[in-house]
């Protein structure tokens, strides 16, 4: 399988003088497309300011990000924004949908920024609510959804623009552990395809059953990579 | 609409709460500042009525004189030196003054009068029932039908009434373009009878009114009446003269001036703090964009055109709501003093492009400084 994201002696470091402190030290690693691949860790260990630096949100004091072997950091801040939008897809923790647009329009949003006609973007996003089963709750407002439905909502959000890699950030923190668990089987067996990557940060080991690989982190480093399975 | 101002849009109006703050703050402000201007710029217009109604291009007074209410008599040879400087096609005197009106229930009103000259009656108003001949007949008077005429019991052409002890005739019924600004009817007569009729001092000319040959002459006229101890205005000079005398020399300029600053730091404030808190509850939402992709010029157009959204409905009906309240209120008190003039339009719109301005301007800094990483940190 190819590359879909390589880091390369990743380091960060935050605060100035004596109080500097590492937040990734030395991380090098690769992702290949149709791979599920977990950042696990305890809090503290750096996973969240890795995955930001993946995501070209955050710039790393060294090391270098290639995303399908573009690097990530050499490009300038419009190009960066582009490229998030059209190349990633994010998930967040605390979903951030807008509580003041339908849950259907939530879905067109990437689109919307994309510069898709209205009604396109809608009919697109109409079709990812069908994929997660919510297509009956388009009308909504998302505060009218469940926390399990809220996640598929961002998670619709997340690939209607049909980005190359997935981010997803502690996906199963808000929800119970069935309802977590039923998420994480959903976007492996839904979302993840031969084109996509999916890395995801969490600490919740009820979902470690669904990766294909595990990076474990601890201290801002890369102690260990736990093979599960791989997709052929 | 392009579909990020569309998102921005429904972010803004489905917040109900806040847009409706966000529009109380601004349309109080603007119907606030609209409303004070406009009853100080009605106001204005009926002090400088006379010299609106009367027409005359250039005006000769006495240098003391600040309002055209308040004259000075100038004395006869004014005139005569007037009508000998070159440039003038002709000059002829004003009387401008007040008197007492018997009612037939026996109760007094006070009108202001208005002697015209006899030959030609240069400011005359315009005829709506009657003929101006008669003018010249005994004791013709010409009376104003305005917001102040049932105050002499709407008078009908042929009524009789007293004014100071004599005789008068409402010989015709005449409209103005202006009202007066002190409430009391307005009765015209000629030159000869008004200072017949009502008690005057030694002097019983208020005004000498010109027309020039050219506009050209207008400055030398000036100059040759300085030279006399005397002072010439156009019609705009002394409107302008007047409205500065009541602006600077009456407090009322400072209190209407007051007024409408007071007015823009309710708006700023409502509206500046409401746009800011509607900023700081979508932070998160704002540096989500950002994270998915979202360019910085693209959240500041969204915020921009929110503010322009609001600040625009806000002046609307700010500006709707004025318009209603003074028509309402000149059903209900005819001579209700107020006009919206596209000055005090121009003045709140710009008063409200600064406060959405500097509620944007807030709003901005803290979604430019806003740091898509932090979303990650929840």
């Amino acid at each position: 399988m190819n590359a879909a994201i390589r880091a390369t002696a990743l380091s960060k470091w935050f605060g100035q003088g004596a109080l500097r402190t590492p937040a990734v030290r030395e991380v090098s690693f690769e992702a290949r497309f149709g791979e599920l691949l977990y950042i696990v860790g305890p809090s503290g260990s750096g996973k969240t300011t890795l995955l930001s630096i993946l995501s070209g949100i955050l710039r790393p004091d060294a090391g270098t990000v290639e995303l399908e072997g573009r690097d990530l950091w050499s490009l300038d801040a419009d190009s960066l924004a582009q490229l998030r939008l059209h190349k990633i897809g994010f998930v967040f923790q605390d979903y951030h949908l807008f509580p003041r647009l339908t849950t259907l329009e939530n879905v067109a949003i990437p689109l919307i920024l994309q510069r898709v006609p209205w009604d396109e973007a809608l009919d697109q996003a109409a079709r990812h609510l069908e994929i997660v089963g919510l297509n009956e709750r388009a009308n909504l407002p998302p505060v009218k959804l469940s926390g399990g439905e809220q996640q598929r909502v961002a998670i619709a959000r997340a690939v209607v623009s049909r980005p190359d890699l997935l981010i997803l950030d502690e996906p199963t923190a808000s929800l119970d552990g069935d309802t977590g668990r039923r998420i994480i089987d959903f976007v492996k067996r839904e979302v993840l395809n031969a084109h996509r990557c999916i890395l995801i940060v969490t600490h919740d080991s009820r979902i470690f059953e669904y990766s294909d690989r595990i990076l474990h982190m601890e201290d801002g480093r890369l102690r260990q990579v736990e093979e599960h399975h791989v997709h052929e | 609409m392009h579909g990020i101002l569309r998102i921005a849009f429904k972010l803004l109006v489905n917040d109900r709460g806040k847009f409706a703050a966000l529009l109380v703050g601004i349309t109080f402000a603007v119907l606030l500042m609209v409303m004070v201007t406009s009853m100080f710029a009605g106001v204005m217009s009926r002090a400088s009525a006379t010299v609106i109604n009367t027409g005359s291009s250039l005006w000769v007074m006495d240098p003391a004189v600040n309002t055209v209410a308040n004259s000075i008599p100038v004395p006869d040879y004014v005139l005569d030196a007037v009508r000998s400087i070159a440039g003038v096609k002709y000059a002829v005197p004003l009387f401008t003054g007040s008197g007492l009106v018997k009612l037939p229930d026996g109760a007094y009103q006070a009108v202001s009068i208005m002697g015209l000259d006899d030959s030609s009656l240069v400011g005359r108003p315009e005829l709506v029932e009657g003929h101006i001949e008669d003018i010249y007949a005994d004791n013709g008077f010409i009376v104003v039908k305005d917001s102040e005429y049932p105050k002499l019991g709407s008078p009908h052409v042929g009524a009789e009434f007293e004014i100071n002890d004599h005789r008068g005739v409402i010989v015709g019924i005449g409209r103005v373009a202006s009202s007066g600004l002190f409430g009391i009817p307005a009765l015209y007569t000629t030159y000869g009878r008004a200072v017949q009729d009502l008690p005057s001092t030694r002097f019983t000319m208020s005004y000498v009114l010109v027309e020039p040959k050219t506009p050209a002459d207008i400055a030398r006229i000036a100059r040759q009446v300085a030279d006399l101890g005397y002072r010439a205005l156009t019609k705009e000079q002394f409107i302008q003269r007047t409205s500065s005398f009541y602006k600077y020399q009456t407090g009322v300029g400072i209190n209407i001036m007051l007024m409408t600053v007071i007015s823009f730091i309710v708006g700023l404030s409502i509206s500046g703090q409401t746009f800011y808190t509607f900023i700081l509850e979508n932070l998160d939402k704002f540096g989500a964009l950002k994270a998915i992709g979202a360019r910085s010029r693209e959240l500041i157009a969204m915020i921009l055109f929110q503010a322009a959204f609001t600040g625009l409905t806000g002046y609307g009906l700010g500006v709707g709501l004025c318009a209603v309240l003074i028509a309402a209120a000149k059903m209900r008190l005819p001579s209700y003093a107020a006009t919206v003039t596209f000055f005090n339009l121009g003045m709140a719109f710009a008063m409200v492009l600064i406060i959405t301005g500097v509620a944007s301007y807030t709003g901005i800094r803290r979604v430019i400084r806003i740091e898509p990483f932090d979303v990650f940190r929840a």
